[in-house]
């Protein structure tokens, strides 16, 4: 099956020079949820912003559904539902009114009995009648995603969508969008909390200074770049490390009670059996033993800070 | 063609004018009732005829102009501005519209809004001044017309302006002017040979004087020059949207 969203060699350049995009390249299977990472200035909104139709790529090509963005523009969006950064909405219009309008925009009849639905998923229903201005930011924000779902789009885009919101109604909008995957959504997600990619994310695709640097799916992700710690606590505490374990690299925690081995999983050798058999031999009784794996975060954090010194 | 679009932007604009309908009904009564007071109780009571017909019927037609004019332009200004001063301007650029359809529903909203208020002069109007419209046909068009052209102007307005102040600059220092010297409350035979001819490149001598002939039968100018002139206008403003659109100027980056 050809990829839902294909993005061929985009670029964009702004009237004041500054390239935002710089050929990127990128296939979204369906029904997938793509997280794109990056940091501020990135190219993460302008890369949905010119597949939206709210930015001119000044380069390469896009398309939705096999539909060329520009081309074909009406088909295309038609597929998309955008639920964008910021809180952009009419203060004085009803949360009804305002999402009829954006069935209406995309050319389709009313749906009340859809719209209900959509508006109960999102607990607005009780709130249908009310001014957005009287919404609280959280609310707001389901109204925007409301305004992009009324239309049943086939691909979603989030941008940033639980920046400033709490971690319930982050949780909240984590189901949703589970749910929407489930009704065979493809969902393109913006974030800057990585825990919200790391949770609900199949692929996570990483964008820096208008490159995009990797996709890879989540867990081989994790699998490939995570580093795992090995925490070992002892049964007493010791002044330093013994010297024999210097080839280790052991960390030893301030109470001298426990120590941390970094090693990676994917090494043909762990050097954990090693380690044991040597830490047996110093005389040094164990009391537990833990593993960590690096988080999303981390391996972000460690990718853009290579890129950034390269 | 996406008509549900249309109709959507349409009916959205018209709730934003239902919502808030005593002041738009009551504003422009108020207005033309004061001007009936000042120019036709007042300084109307001093003036006999002009060309035939009393003054306070003949300051009529200009009356309505002068609301439709600027109710048109700030309507369509505000219309497409708003979106854009709040940023919601996003859902019109990734929703399968054409430029055109975007522009039929902002710019049929604001008409629709100023031919109401248009009515409403000329029923206020008529409670009064006694008058009659010679071509209820033509006073018909050329209201629509003028409604139309200038929600188009405006519209490009609020495509331009990128503050409040830059939204009011063009209707107060521009379009104000010149539907006051535009035989609004006179007859351009009235004034001196001079200024008489200067007033022949006012655009909006030529509504006014059309939408005249329709109430009176008598113009300032040649009717057929009145259809070409607001005929250009609209050519003009409708080509400006064109280049707008399909440049994305101050709309799309």
């Amino acid at each position: 099956m050809p990829p839902i969203v294909e993005i061929d060699n985009l670029s964009k350049t702004y009237d004041d020079g500054f390239q935002a995009l710089k050929g990127v390249t990128l296939a979204i299977e369906e029904g997938e949820i793509l997280a794109l990472l990056g940091p501020n200035g990135a190219g993460k909104t302008t890369l949905i912003s010119a597949l939206c139709g709210i930015v001119t790529p000044t380069g390469g090509s896009a398309r939705v559904g096999g539909h060329d963005i520009a081309a074909d523009y009406r088909a295309a969006r038609s597929m998309i539902g955008l639920v964008p950064q910021e809180i952009t909405l009419e203060p004085f219009e009803k949360v009804i009114s305002t999402v009829r309008f954006s069935r209406g925009l995309f050319g389709k009849p009313r749906n009340d009995a859809l719209i209900e639905r959509i508006l109960r998923q999102l607990s607005l229903w009780d709130k249908r009648r009310s001014p957005i201005k009287e919404l609280s930011g959280g609310m707001k924000r389901r109204v925007l995603i409301a305004k992009a779902l009324c239309h049943e789009p086939r691909v979603l885009f989030l941008d940033e969508p639980t920046a400033g919101v709490d971690v319930e109604l982050r949780r909240d909008m984590w189901r949703v969008v589970e749910g929407l995957k489930e009704s065979g959504v493809t969902i393109i997600l913006t974030t800057h909390y990585i825990e919200e990619a790391e949770a609900i994310a199949d692929r996570v695709a990483v964008i820096l200074r208008g490159d995009i640097l990797l996709v890879e799916k989540k867990e081989t992700l994790m699998r490939q770049m995570g580093r795992k710690c090995l925490r070992i606590e002892l049964a007493k505490p010791i002044g330093a490390v013994p010297a024999a374990l210097a080839d280790f690299g052991l960390e030893l925690s301030a109470d001298g009670c426990e120590l941390s081995y970094t090693y990676d999983r994917q090494a043909e050798r762990t050097g954990i059996t090693r380690l044991l058999r040597a830490l047996s031999d110093e005389g040094l009784a164990l009391s537990d033993l833990q593993t960590a794996q690096s988080s999303l975060e981390e391996i972000f954090v460690d990718l853009v800070s290579d890129e950034a010194a390269a | 063609m996406n008509l549900r679009a249309i109709r959507a932007i349409y009916v959205f604009e018209m709730a934003r004018f239902f919502r808030t309908l005593l002041q738009s009904f009551v504003s422009p009564v108020i207005s033309t009732s004061l001007y009936f007071v000042v120019f036709g109780a007042a300084i109307g009571s001093r003036i006999d005829e002009v060309e035939g017909v009393a003054y306070g019927a003949f300051i009529v037609p200009g009356l309505v102009m002068l609301s439709v004019i600027t109710q048109s332009i700030t309507n369509a200004a505000f219309g497409i501005y708003f979106p854009k001063f709040i940023g919601t301007i996003y859902e019109l650029l990734s929703a399968p519209v054409s430029f055109f359809e975007v522009v039929l529903g902002y710019v049929g909203a604001a008409a629709t809004k100023a031919l109401f208020i248009g009515v409403v002069i000329l029923v206020t109007a008529s409670l009064f001044v006694d008058f009659s419209i010679a071509h209820p046909l033509a006073m018909v068009a050329f209201l629509v017309l003028t409604c139309l052209s200038f929600a188009l102007f405006g519209f490009i307005i609020g495509i331009w302006a990128q503050n409040f102040e830059q939204l009011q600059l063009i209707p107060l220092l521009i379009v104000t002017p010149l539907v006051f010297l535009g035989g609004s409350f006179y007859s351009i035979s009235m004034l001196p040979p001079v200024w008489q001819t200067i007033t022949l490149f006012n655009p909006v001598v030529y509504l006014i004087s059309g939408f005249r002939w329709s109430f009176f039968g008598q113009a300032d100018v040649a009717i057929g020059l009145s259809l070409m002139a607001i005929a250009l206008f609209t050519a003009i403003c409708l080509t400006l949207i064109w280049a707008i659109f399909r440049t994305g100027y101050r709309i799309r980056s």
